[in-house]
């Protein structure tokens, strides 16, 4: 079967496009904000920089997606992320949790990456060839986060008791959202069929065995008897996305028909 | 490299001997434009001097992060969002360049923050002030980084070599915060009644310590002589904030822009200079010294991110050291 463009898409194989693209582009961006809040204050200013040059790509990665949304005739970027609301965003818990300690996000970006990293090297094949571009375009830009993901569980994972303590804090916390990030939506079997993406439930094994090497690389330990939160890709947010959508839009909403 | 200062030859007219000679013999090759080394012999003044200056400066860059950082989440679109997270990081960076450069001084890092967040050490004055509107973000990268382009560029040419390479490489960077800033600022310039209020209110607000952005006028500057002599400032207070006026007004009159009326700008044809009501340096003075309006804030966020990244920085020396915390043995 040859790969399909924009113009030979089904209806309902577009719509099952449209969703996931939605929930990759939220995803970044949310992230990209969340780890944005560390700038100018993480603990020490090489980890400042680092963090803030992976939550601009993050964001710029969101864009890529915001893009592709585009050229299906959905709303522009801007207008996508600045003016929905809450429930019409489609991201996972995950990345919609408060910045909390260094710990928390260290770990919440470690998780996040694995699963992206595992999810693009699967796009990467995708039978939708705008979607596999980017995941191509992405690889090198990615490779940098989960190195520096890898890194950092490594470093803090046992290097003192209090950094071990509060790395395996943030993992028990914050692993039920990130299986979160695999829930399966009635969009799976679809795009699974049309060979645009594996379904979810797939690539959340191959990551949950990859996931628990490394945490017990770094001495941490990945607790397997939890449940994932869902609700993200429908449209429900824990508390915390509201709040952030509110500061996000502030100023845009002011003027949304203005340049700024 | 870090070199202590316990290390640091003592070079004033007590610690050595041949003080007035060496001291000569400095000047000289100052004097000629040649550059200073970390192991160079300098004198204590002329090292001491430059830790102030480049500590000074450091945590202008780092608390100069803080009120454009706030405003990261709020950033309107991607291109701003985008934009002013690199301006941020960029700062950030350039706050290390330049304790690097301090430290080859011999001033560590960790005691120069410390200073920093006791208020010991002093920031520009521009960072004193809150950042109300987003149109204060685009006043800031435009005409705040412009002036401190014209400090920088005066003091990448001066005579320290590491504190030299550090400006140019800074400078290099200011210039893209320049054009974002403007950029702003032409969009807020151009755009809808809010937008070109909004501006304006942030210019009102921002005019006075952007007038005081170079420091005291060379009547009241102690400094300038001594540092002027062993080049590591070029340039007078006075003769930077003209160069600064004298860019920069124009282009904010072309974007319909206004002075506030107090200033009593106007420009002199006679002597090509732009000549204001004096800025009150003792309010300036108050102000450095941490009593602005936004001090008592900056300060304390400053000093809780350093608490609260003390276990990260203490994690990160173990793991440097190899040290590692025992596992519990895994279960199955
Ligand atoms: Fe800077
Ligand atoms: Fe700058």
């Amino acid at each position: 079967m040859s790969q399909q463009t924009i113009e030979q898409l089904k209806p309902q194989v577009k719509t099952a496009i449209v969703d996931l693209l939605y929930r990759l582009a939220d995803d970044h961006l949310i992230l990209g904000h969340r780890n944005s809040e560390w700038t100018g204050l993480g603990p020490i200013l090489e980890a400042d920089i680092a963090f803030s040059s992976m939550a601009q790509d993050k964001m710029g990665h969101a864009l890529a997606f915001y893009r592709l949304l585009q050229q299906l005739g959905e709303p522009d970027p801007d207008t996508n992320a600045f003016l929905r609301s809450g429930d019409q965003y489609r991201c996972c818990s995950l990345v919609c949790l408060e910045r909390g300690d260094w710990a928390q996000s260290v770990v919440r970006h470690f998780l996040f990456d694995e699963a992206t990293r595992i999810r693009f090297e699967a796009l990467e094949q995708s039978r939708y060839e705008p979607l596999a571009q980017v995941a191509r375009k992405l690889r090198g830009e990615l490779k940098y986060h989960t190195m520096h993901g890898q890194m950092n569980l490594d470093k803090l994972g046992d290097a003192t008791e209090e950094s071990h303590q509060r790395m395996q804090d943030a993992l028990d916390r914050l692993f039920p959202h990130a299986m979160g990030v695999f829930e399966p939506t009635e969009w799976d079997e679809t795009l699974a069929a049309e060979g645009i993406q594996p379904r979810e439930a797939e690539l959340c094994k191959t990551w949950r065995s990859q996931v628990a090497d490394m945490c017990a690389e770094s001495g941490l330990t990945m607790p397997d008897d939890v449940g994932p939160i869902y609700g993200g890709r429908a449209g429900k947010h824990p508390e915390d996305l509201k709040k952030l959508l509110d500061d996000m839009q502030k100023v845009y909403r002011l003027d949304p028909d203005s340049e700024w | 490299m870090v070199y202590p200062m316990q290390e640091m030859p003592l070079n004033d007219k007590q610690g050595d001997p041949g003080y007035e000679e060496n001291l000569a013999a400095f000047e000289a090759r100052v004097a000629r434009g040649d550059k200073v080394e970390p192991g160079d012999w300098m004198p204590n003044d002329y090292r001491q001097q430059l830790i102030r200056l480049i500590h000074v400066h450091a945590n202008s860059e780092i608390c100069g992060a803080l009120p454009e950082g706030g405003w990261i989440p709020h950033a309107p679109g991607f291109k701003r969002k985008l934009a002013l997270v690199s301006k941020v990081q960029d700062e950030v960076g350039h706050a290390q360049l330049l304790y690097r450069a301090a430290e080859t001084l011999g001033k560590p890092r960790e005691e120069m923050v410390e200073e920093l967040i006791s208020g010991k050490s002093k920031y520009s004055n521009v960072f004193h002030y809150h950042a109300e509107t987003w149109a204060d973000v685009a006043v800031i990268a435009w005409l705040i980084d412009a002036a401190a382009i014209v400090n920088q560029k005066m003091m990448a040419e001066g005579s320290y070599g590491p504190y030299s390479r550090a400006l140019k490489r800074i400078c290099y960077e200011e210039a893209f915060h320049l054009t974002h800033g403007y950029d702003m600022c032409i969009s807020l310039a151009t755009g809808s009644k809010l937008q070109r209020d909004m501006l304006q209110d942030a210019i009102n607000r921002w005019w006075k310590p952007i007038m005081m952005f170079h420091g005291p006028s060379d009547k009241e500057s102690k400094h300038t002589e001594v540092l002027m002599r062993w080049r590591i400032k070029l340039k007078s207070n006075d003769a930077q904030r003209q160069e600064f006026l004298k860019k920069y007004v124009p282009k904010m009159f072309n974007l319909g822009l206004t002075i506030p009326e107090e200033w009593e700008f106007r420009y002199d044809e006679a002597t090509k200079e732009w000549r204001y009501n004096e800025p009150d340096w003792d309010e300036f003075l108050n102000v450095v010294r941490g009593n602005g309006p936004a001090s008592a804030l900056r300060l304390r966020t400053r000093k809780l991110a350093h608490e609260e990244g003390a276990w990260v920085r203490e994690a990160l020396a173990a793991a440097a050291a190899g040290e590692h915390v025992p596992v519990p043995v895994e279960m199955n």
